[in-house]
């Protein structure tokens, strides 16, 4: 069950998750690149700034909104279609915690996956923006790397993680919560499914500022 | 055997079941009947312990299930086999991993037990060689088939099948009632279904129970419907004048 959760949660989403850091880290290098016209500024900043929008914001929270896209309605509908069909009253009849059967592999799965998937956005973002300064030849290759390496502080990973991991349970948990009491029929279902992702969004901006209030400042 | 005693269920503000008692023998099959809406299948919801009950008692050859802690319920759970209106197969699984699912959860058998057991449920509702498939791939018949293959994996002792031939032509209609009723038999289940094919009710109905309004209406079996005079039996079981015209006729040759 955890193998196939991680292969739907996790591996299923490594090609959206690299296409989305890739062009959003070349993006981000780009404009703030543009923005950089004041010859007091070194060229470098350009780097450091990419390499901090990336791991403290864009891949742990940004990343973490698309996935509660794509994997929170994908479990908000599984686990629907599971309750209208009754499969889940099988489950309940044959004995088994359905509960517990259903979400603790999935909820086991983001945890141990998610962060595997932002440590890799992280890298694919810095690359997308190196390959973007450097194709446009606004940047030599050393200056952005020295950039990448400035002011970098271990810790700023372990905050995106840590809100990693509570991203992956929150989408895992609202989006098996709305699936699991749909009530009704297939219309019901996709409701219930969007709902899944509006609340999982709206919860992660909220842990997004109490976490980053807890442990920035 | 199980038994029901005075059973009573609301939901919100509207009462469905209302005194519901009645006992379902071992080895037999009993059906139980009415309209759509008269609380048949709110009774095996209850009985099956998807519904909590408001008052009243369930008794699977004397433990009573309702004030049962549910640890204990899931020890009774593993003996009750079900069989769904919409047969609620595991979609995401193979008609094999299907059958195998509650030997893999509740036994501790080997792979080759497993699988033999597998094949055994498959071969006695005729599914040889289809373990691959997968439940999209099977036509309503097959899916039910399936369901039934499921229930009886783990040798229940109590089997409950919800309008088991709703969705089926007439033909494979006969071929699942003359399933459960074999399975039935041979293995001394105490099987329950809730129908309102009639067609199901003069095959296999050993012991009828017909409820209306939430309250048991009658109780007989699938000779005694025929001759009954309660009004409310007549107008669901010969409504049309075809089913009427039959009916006399039937009476006129018990005569």
């Amino acid at each position: 069950m955890l193998m196939d959760e991680l292969q739907f949660i996790g591996i299923n989403s490594i090609p959206i998750v690299a296409l989305m850091s890739t062009f959003m880290g070349a993006v981000i290098s780009l404009q703030t690149a543009s923005n950089m016209d004041s010859p007091l500024l070194p060229a470098y900043t350009v780097g450091y700034i990419t390499q901090s929008s990336i791991i403290l914001e864009f891949s742990p929270t940004i990343i973490s909104l698309i996935l509660a896209g794509k994997v929170g309605s994908n479990i908000a509908s599984e686990i629907g279609t599971m309750r209208i069909t009754e499969q889940i009253d099988a489950l309940e009849i044959m004995g088994v915690n359905s509960i517990n059967h259903l979400m603790l592999p999935k909820i086991l799965a983001s945890i141990l996956y998610f962060p595997v998937l932002i440590v890799f956005s992280m890298f694919l973002g810095m690359f997308g923006g190196f390959l973007a300064l450097v194709i446009s030849d606004l940047q030599t290759t050393e200056t952005y790397i020295l950039g990448l390496r400035s002011w970098f502080d271990p810790y700023n990973i372990f905050y995106a993680l840590t809100k990693t991991v509570a991203f992956g349970f929150i989408i895992v948990s609202i989006s098996s919560f709305y699936g699991y009491y749909v009530k009704g029929g297939s219309l019901d279902v996709g409701k219930a499914s969007t709902k899944a992702v509006v609340v999982s969004s709206v919860v992660i901006l909220i842990a997004n500022f109490i976490i980053t209030k807890l442990m920035l400042l | 055997m199980i038994s029901v005693r005075n059973i009573n269920k609301t939901f919100g503000k509207q009462q469905v079941l209302y005194d519901v008692g009645a006992d379902f023998q071992s080895g037999r099959v009993n059906l139980i009947i009415g309209q759509s809406g008269q609380g048949k299948s709110v009774l095996a919801k209850c009985m099956v312990g998807l519904h909590e009950v408001d008052s009243g008692q369930i008794l699977f050859d004397g433990r009573d299930f309702t004030s049962m802690e549910k640890s204990d319920r899931a020890e009774i759970r593993q003996e009750i086999g079900m069989l769904f209106q919409g047969s609620a197969l595991f979609d995401s699984m193979t008609v094999e991993e299907n059958v195998k699912f509650p030997l893999s959860m509740f036994t501790k058998m080997t792979k080759k037990e497993m699988q033999d057991r597998v094949d055994f449920c498959l071969e006695r509702v005729n599914l040889q060689g289809r373990n691959a498939l997968y439940p999209s791939e099977c036509s309503g018949g097959m899916q039910k088939r399936v369901g039934i293959a499921r229930a009886i994996a783990m040798n229940p002792k109590y089997l409950f099948c919800d309008e088991p031939n709703s969705g089926l032509d007439p033909k494979t209609a006969i071929v699942i009632d003359s399933l459960i009723k074999d399975i039935t038999y041979e293995y001394g289940i105490t099987t329950i279904v809730i129908t309102h094919d009639m067609n199901s009710v003069m095959e296999i109905g050993d012991h009828v129970i017909f409820i209306h309004q939430g309250k048991k209406w009658w109780e007989g079996d699938r000779h005694s419907i025929i001759t009954t005079d309660n009004p409310e039996i007549e107008a669901f079981v010969f409504a049309s004048e075809f089913m009427k015209k039959i009916r006399s006729s039937l009476k006129e040759r018990i005569k």
